[in-house]
């Protein structure tokens, strides 16, 4: 009692700490970033500048690194960013089709061994995905489909990723069975009830599943590493994985200018769908 | 009430018929129908991409097998290869287990103080949470180990900052001290995950509880002490269960910035990267298996580990 009352400029001391915390925040946050940054700064400066110059505000600004960058490899740039679009547009339609078809499943309808099911399902979100890689690899090897994009987009129209259906039947139980019980009186069957009254109402969870396919997809390196080994099929994580074997050490300008581009979508989207992010983020605990 | 809804056209009239128990049979007989139509590719998937290559590989890892021959029965070698005979899945494991115990603390506790410090009605709490997140959102891919080799490299930023100052350091990636270091800080930077569930979390408890306290007259280490850990300790241990598992697992990284050796010196070598490494370089896809059901041992255990001690120290309210 005696603490609370003995400050009386509690408002004064309580803006100047404020202020302090503001710029603690914002100074920290800049540090978070400077790395960021400065990759964007090194990517519009000479070469030869990105060492000497820590600082954010380049001297000589080109855009060399860009154009030097986009047809250093086997293939133009571009090339490498079509196959990454199409395995990530895919593996979202895949992810949105396959996980909510299941969520429906579970989250609405009442099977034999249901419970059975469900506990398995949450099961695999956790499972390592070592145990599976080496008998997948050898499966979809003996199909004859390495270097395709099968074994990459294949899995997600199987829904293989529990995670998501996992989020979809959280939020479709928070859906008012009436509206179900309406349908059903209405004469709509399961599957009308499931395109038009479920999946509409489902579209927070939608994009949020939407938005992390995207970004883990865009960004997966072991899976396309696996699967991806000629040129003509790389996908801008093994493209540019490639910088680093054929030139070793030497052209980091260019090197920089191409992981720009290939952060680009991601930063894209998480603009975008920021909200969604940190709801899905918050509700479910993914990544 | 319940009988209101008939069996093949529901009366219209009726008075919100209930879902009870009593469902006709061929009802029930559809509805099964309709699950399982619903979940029939989920459970393709289950049996082709997960449970069968689950068995097959519980099955190789006790076989020596390259692709290219039949597999062939060795009974528990690869085990005992890997347990016994095999320096470098120790140094993999130490290093793992290294980059796990130093990079998950740090990285929680770096999201729990940010979190703190962005609850209650901070201004700009929005922006403050979407730059802090962003590396989460990036730090997994190519173009971000890509750029953490230049950070730390010979001519890099780190070096560049320092000869400011007049120090001149030498490749932190290169060296085997401080390869591993580099590893865990790009880790640490990913805190916004993390960060954001304990935000969340933050959220859950009930601003009564602190303006009771403050009635009282309990200052703020105080609150934090009796009310604020507390209650978030569930949010803690769900994120560390969460990242212990996942770091477990670090690939991309490790990969990268070795340029896929786990160099200098097996200094960077992940346990994933070693797997890699045996099952799709060498080609010796049984001992791959064995390593894989080992580091499943090994998340188990962990897990469990983490479960047994939560017993200790998280606190679940009995109310809610």
């Amino acid at each position: 009692m005696a603490t609370a009352s003995s400050r009386p400029p509690v408002l004064y001391r309580r803006r100047i700490s404020r202020g302090a915390k503001h710029l603690l925040l914002i100074g920290f946050g800049l540090v978070m970033l400077y790395p960021l940054l400065w990759m964007i700064s090194s990517s519009l400066k000479p070469e030869e500048l990105i060492f000497r110059e820590p600082g954010l505000i380049p001297s000589q600004f080109t855009l060399d690194n860009y154009f030097e960058g986009w047809d250093a490899l086997a293939h133009p740039f571009g090339y490498y960013l079509w196959n990454s679009a199409v395995i990530t547009a895919l593996s979202v339609i895949g992810n949105l089709m396959a996980c909510s078809l299941a969520a429906y499943a579970f989250a609405r309808l009442n099977f034999p061994l249901q419970k059975l099911w469900f506990a398995l399902m949450i099961g695999t979100i956790m499972l390592p995905l070592h145990v599976v890689i080496v008998p997948q690899y050898i499966m979809f090897s003996q199909l004859d489909m390495i270097n395709t994009i099968w074994p990459l987009i294949l899995p997600k129209f199987l829904a293989h990723d529990s995670f998501f259906i996992f989020l979809m039947v959280q939020f479709i139980r928070t859906l008012p069975r009436e509206l179900d019980e309406a349908a059903s009186i209405d004469g709509a069957g399961y599957w009308r009830t499931f395109f038009r009254v479920i999946l509409p109402l489902c579209t927070p969870a939608l994009t949020t599943t939407a938005i992390f396919t995207f970004i883990w997809t865009w960004n997966d390196f072991f899976s396309q590493l696996l699967y991806l080994n000629n040129p003509d099929n790389f996908t801008v994580p093994v493209a540019l994985r490639t910088f680093l074997d054929s030139s070793g050490e030497s052209s980091w300008g260019p090197m920089f200018a191409m992981s720009i581009i290939a952060l680009g979508p991601i930063f894209g989207f998480f603009l975008a769908g920021q909200k969604y992010l940190i709801r899905g983020m918050a509700t479910t605990g993914l990544k | 009430m319940v009988d209101s809804l008939s069996l093949k056209k529901p009366v219209v009239t009726a008075p919100a018929p209930q879902n009870g128990r009593r469902r006709a049979v061929n009802r029930s007989r559809r509805e099964t129908l309709a699950a399982y139509t619903f979940l029939a590719p989920w459970f393709v998937g289950l049996i082709f991409i997960t449970i069968g290559p689950i068995i097959a590989s519980f099955y190789l890892s006790f076989t020596d097998y390259s692709l290219l021959e039949e597999a062939k029965w060795v009974g528990l070698d690869n085990y005992t290869k890997l347990l016994s005979e095999d320096p470098r899945f120790w140094t993999s494991l130490k290093v793992t287990a290294i980059y796990v115990v130093v990079s998950v603390p740090l990285q929680l506790g770096f999201a729990l103080l940010l979190a703190l410090a962005l609850d209650r009605g901070l201004r700009g709490l929005s922006f403050y949470r979407s730059i802090y997140y962003l590396p989460s959102l990036l730090g997994g891919s190519v173009a971000i180990a890509i750029l953490w080799r230049k950070i730390f490299g010979a001519d890099g930023l780190v070096n560049g900052v320092l000869a400011i100052f007049g120090i001149e350091g030498t490749s932190y990636v290169n060296n085997p001290d401080t390869a591993l270091g580099t590893l865990i800080l790009l880790h640490v930077w990913t805190f916004g995950a993390p960060m954001v569930i304990f935000l969340a979390g933050l959220r859950q408890i009930p601003s009564s509880y602190y303006e009771a306290a403050q009635m009282d007259g309990a200052g703020v280490v105080q609150q934090f002490k009796s009310i604020t850990l507390p209650l978030l300790t569930p949010i803690i241990f769900f994120n560390l269960v969460l990242e212990v598992i996942k770091s477990f697992q670090s690939f991309t990284q490790s990969f990268i910035v070795s340029n896929g050796t786990g160099g200098p010196t097996d200094s960077t070598l992940f346990y994933t990267l070693y797997l890699y490494t045996k099952g799709f370089k060498d080609y010796e896809m049984g001992y791959a298996s064995a390593m894989a059901w080992v580091l499943v041992v090994i998340i188990a255990g962990l897990t469990g580990v983490n479960f047994l001690a939560s017993k200790y120290w998280v606190f679940y309210g009995d109310s809610k």
